[in-house]
Order: structure tokens, then C-alpha cells, then sequence
């Protein structure tokens, strides 16, 4: 399991890393981006590149 | 055992490191940086981080565990190399050999030759050099910007919300009108004036004046603006001058194909990021260079694969890049987005909203849509990017 953290003092909702993962996170709405918490191990390399195209550098994964 | 040299310390040189471990390249490598510091986040620079004060540790990339073990060279850049000795050669005179080479070493701001005295005068690439403007900016400073491109206008709003007053100098017709167009950047000009900011477009700065340090400009049609701070944000020139008599075409940074690899080098050579001229088969034409920060990052992920292919002897993956192009910027409370390149369009249409409210404008071509630009509508975006995506040349 892989979880997902992201630093929403940080993050601007420009919502680059859906285009990445777009099963883990989504702009509502309203433009703000929402996301799960946690993902499956095979989705690993998905979400190392949405941590790389963040522009806020705003999202951090740890395997649990 | 071989080794590669990667020469530049930013977000490029970061991830062909990270792509060379990913590609199975064990053996040895070498970051070269001019900077004391290790990889960071330049964006901010001239946002958060220029009105909030610089703190670099705050602004430090992640390192992915798999390049723990590369070396780090940092404070001393390479300023000669020799591709058929296959070295590089530091500004401190250490020789490093290499097997692979990596270009990695992106711009620097453009320096107009203009009279007058230097104190006063800042450029803004570097962390070091946000530190260095920070300090003389705030309530009552007088500041000039030179170039009205994302840079000189991102400085402008920040200046403007530090409390100083603010003069934009560029020659363009409308503020980051390149990427935006006229209609857009017009628009741009009436939100940044409406914050305070004086525009004096279609004119360039002649003269700096003051006798120790800068007191003011002169314009070419002879006004005088008082200013005890200028910001010449006036574009960039490549880093390849460490490059001079290898015989590379170094006029436009380095020519390279769609795996990275540089054309007319015979040694394993690959240049990533914004010194990387290279085809994006999406929008086809000539290869480009593209000064966005999404471009290190993808053009860094192809270029580790090849070069660690080339090392063990093997083809690169010379398949198509397809990379979205992509920019993003923040001037007082607006989010300007784009995908694609709205920069090679002949015609743009506001599809939602207008120019002067929240709105999504798309950009085309002969070949159909190329960009699209949203202000404030970042979700309505991802269609576009999608159709975009599936473009063929």
C-alpha cells in the first residue's frame, strides 16, 4: 500500500498530477483538488511522477 | 567501471540521475553544479519565496533514495570540456573524466550592454540573487523592471505587494505577449495596472543613472524614471560556452534527437531542459528549445534511458516524444495556465468567459488547436489538454 500526502498550504490546485493519476487525484468543481489517501503498490511509478510534476512540490508518497 | 558527468546542478540534471538509476545505470556519477547549493525550485524565486524572504533548504527537491550514492560537486562549475579526451575541465581546474556526458546546464539572464553605474542593477535566476533583491525591496522602493515577459511581471506583483512602487520597461506592445498574444497580455497589463503597476511599453532603457549606484533610468525617448532598483529580466542566453571547439552547433543550445541524444557528437551524449533543442512529435516543425519547467523533467526521464542504453552499447528508445509542453504562473491572486504552445498560433478565441474576468482561451494554427490558456479556470483546462495530446504534428 502506498500512502499519499499533500501539503494543501502548498499546493495551488493546478492540477498537473492528475494528468499523471488520474485514478488518485481530481479537481473538484470548484477547482480545488481532491485526492485518496492511500493507492495499491503497482501504482508506484504513476505516483513518482506525479510527485516529480507537481510545480508546488506540494505531494509526498511513503510505502507503508 | 565507467562514469557519467552530469554538468548542471538544477531540475534537469536531477532527474537524468534519477532516470539513469531507473534505466539500471549502477555505476558512477557526477553532479556538477556552479551553485552551492543542491537542486532546488526556482519558480518560486520570483513569487512566494522573493516576497516571504529566501530560505533554499525550504525550496530543495526531493532526491530519490536511488541517487544516495552520486557524487556532488557543487560551488565550482565546468567552464572547458574536450570530447575526444572525453573530460570537463571546473572553473577550480579539477579535470573529471567522463564515459557519458550530460548537458544539463540550462541559461542565465541576457545582459544588455547599457552605460551607467551597476549597484542597484539585479538579475533573478539563482537563489542567491532573489536573496540580493529581497533585501532592497519594500514600502516606498522604486523599482524598475526591464522585459515584461512571466519573469519581469511575477517580480512586479510581488514588488507591488512588498509596498514598492513599480515600473515596467519593455519593448514589446503588451506584457508576455510571446505566449500570450495581444489580446491576453493586454488584459494581463489592465490587471497588473489596476495594482498599481506604470508600464512604459514599446521603449528601452538607454541609460542608468547615478554616479556609485543606480538612481534612476533614462528611456530612449528621453524620460527619466527615478529608482534606486532595476530587475533586468530582459530574456536568456544558453550555458554552452564550456562546450566552444568540440565542433557542436551551439547557436540555439544543443541539437538533439527525441531520445536526447546531442547530433554530431561521438561520444554518449545527451542535454535535457531548457539548453535541450529537440522535436516534440505533438506539434511537429522545427525542434525547439522550451524555457518551461515541465521540459527538464521529461526531456530528463528520455535522456537517462538513452544514455544508460548507449553505455551498455545498446539503441536508445528513439520513439516519438510526445511531452505536453506546460507553464503556469502567479501574479497577485490570478493562475495563469497553459498547455500546449499558444506561441506558434496565428489565431487565439476566447472560448470561455472574457479577458478581463476568469476565461479559457484557445490557440490555433493551420494544423488546428496548439494551445490553450486559462486565467483563474484550471479545471476547465484538462479537455483541452486531452485533445491536445492526441495531436500528430
Amino acid at each position: 500500500m502506498i500512502k499519499i500526502q499533500v501539503d494543501m498550504d502548498k499546493c495551488q490546485h493546478y492540477g498537473q498530477c492528475c494528468f499523471e493519476a488520474d485514478d488518485v487525484f481530481a479537481l473538484d468543481d470548484d477547482g480545488k483538488l481532491v485526492y485518496q489517501e492511500e493507492a495499491s503498490d503497482d501504482r508506484l511509478a504513476d505516483l513518482e511522477s506525479a510527485v516529480d510534476v507537481c510545480p508546488m512540490q506540494a505531494i509526498t508518497i511513503t510505502s507503508a | 567501471m565507467t562514469q557519467v558527468v552530469i554538468v548542471g546542478a538544477g531540475l534537469g540534471g536531477l532527474r537524468v540521475a534519477e532516470s539513469l538509476r531507473a534505466a539500471g545505470y549502477t555505476e558512477h556519477i557526477v553532479l556538477v553544479g556552479d551553485e552551492d547549493h543542491l537542486p532546488y525550485n526556482r519558480p518560486p524565486l520570483s513569487k512566494d519565496a522573493l516576497a516571504g524572504g529566501v530560505q533554499v533548504e525550504d525550496l530543495h527537491f526531493r532526491r530519490k533514495d536511488s541517487i544516495d550514492d552520486v557524487e556532488w560537486r557543487l560551488g565550482s562549475g565546468v567552464v572547458a570540456s574536450d570530447l575526444t579526451a572525453r573530460t570537463v575541465t571546473l572553473a577550480d581546474a579539477t579535470v573529471i573524466p567522463f564515459d557519458g556526458l550530460v548537458v544539463a546546464s540550462g541559461i542565465r539572464p541576457r545582459i544588455l550592454p547599457i552605460p551607467g553605474p551597476t549597484k542597484g542593477r539585479h538579475l533573478l535566476r539563482t537563489a542567491d540573487d532573489a536573496a540580493g533583491l529581497r533585501a532592497e525591496l519594500g514600502p516606498g522602493t522604486s523599482v524598475v523592471i526591464m522585459g515584461a515577459g512571466f519573469i519581469g511581471c511575477e517580480v512586479a506583483a510581488t514588488a507591488r505587494k512588498l509596498g514598492a512602487e513599480v515600473h515596467v520597461v519593455a519593448l514589446d506592445a503588451e506584457p508576455m505577449i510571446r505566449p500570450l498574444g495581444t489580446e491576453l497580455g493586454a488584459a494581463m497589463r489592465r490587471r497588473h495596472e489596476a495594482h498599481g503597476v506604470n508600464f512604459h511599453m514599446g521603449r528601452t532603457v538607454a541609460e542608468f543613472l547615478g554616479n556609485d549606484h543606480v538612481t534612476g533610468v533614462r528611456l530612449d525617448d528621453g524620460t527619466e524614471i527615478d529608482a534606486t532598483v532595476v530587475v533586468e529580466a530582459v530574456g536568456s542566453v544558453t550555458n554552452t560556452e564550456w562546450l566552444e571547439g568540440n565542433d557542436l552547433d551551439l547557436s540555439d543550445g544543443l541539437l538533439v534527437d527525441s531520445a536526447m541524444v546531442v547530433q554530431g557528437a561521438d561520444v554518449p551524449m545527451v542535454a535535457v531542459g531548457d539548453v535541450a533543442r529537440h522535436p516534440n512529435a505533438l506539434f511537429g516543425g522545427p525542434p525547439r528549445r522550451i524555457e518551461h519547467w515541465n521540459i527538464p523533467t521529461e526531456t530528463g526521464r528520455r535522456a537517462g534511458a538513452a544514455l544508460a542504453a548507449l553505455l551498455r552499447g545498446d539503441e536508445p528508445d528513439r520513439s516519438a516524444f510526445t511531452a505536453m509542453p506546460s507553464f503556469w504562473s502567479d501574479q497577485y491572486d490570478y493562475k495563469i495556465q497553459s498547455f500546449g504552445m499558444p506561441g506558434i498560433a496565428t489565431s487565439s478565441v476566447v472560448a470561455v468567459g472574457t479577458v478581463d474576468a476568469p476565461c479559457v482561451v484557445e490557440y490555433h494554427d493551420a494544423t488546428g488547436l496548439v494551445g490553450v490558456i486559462g486565467i483563474d479556470r484550471t479545471a476547465d483546462l484538462a479537455p483541452y489538454r486531452k485533445q491536445l495530446a492526441q495531436r500528430t504534428g
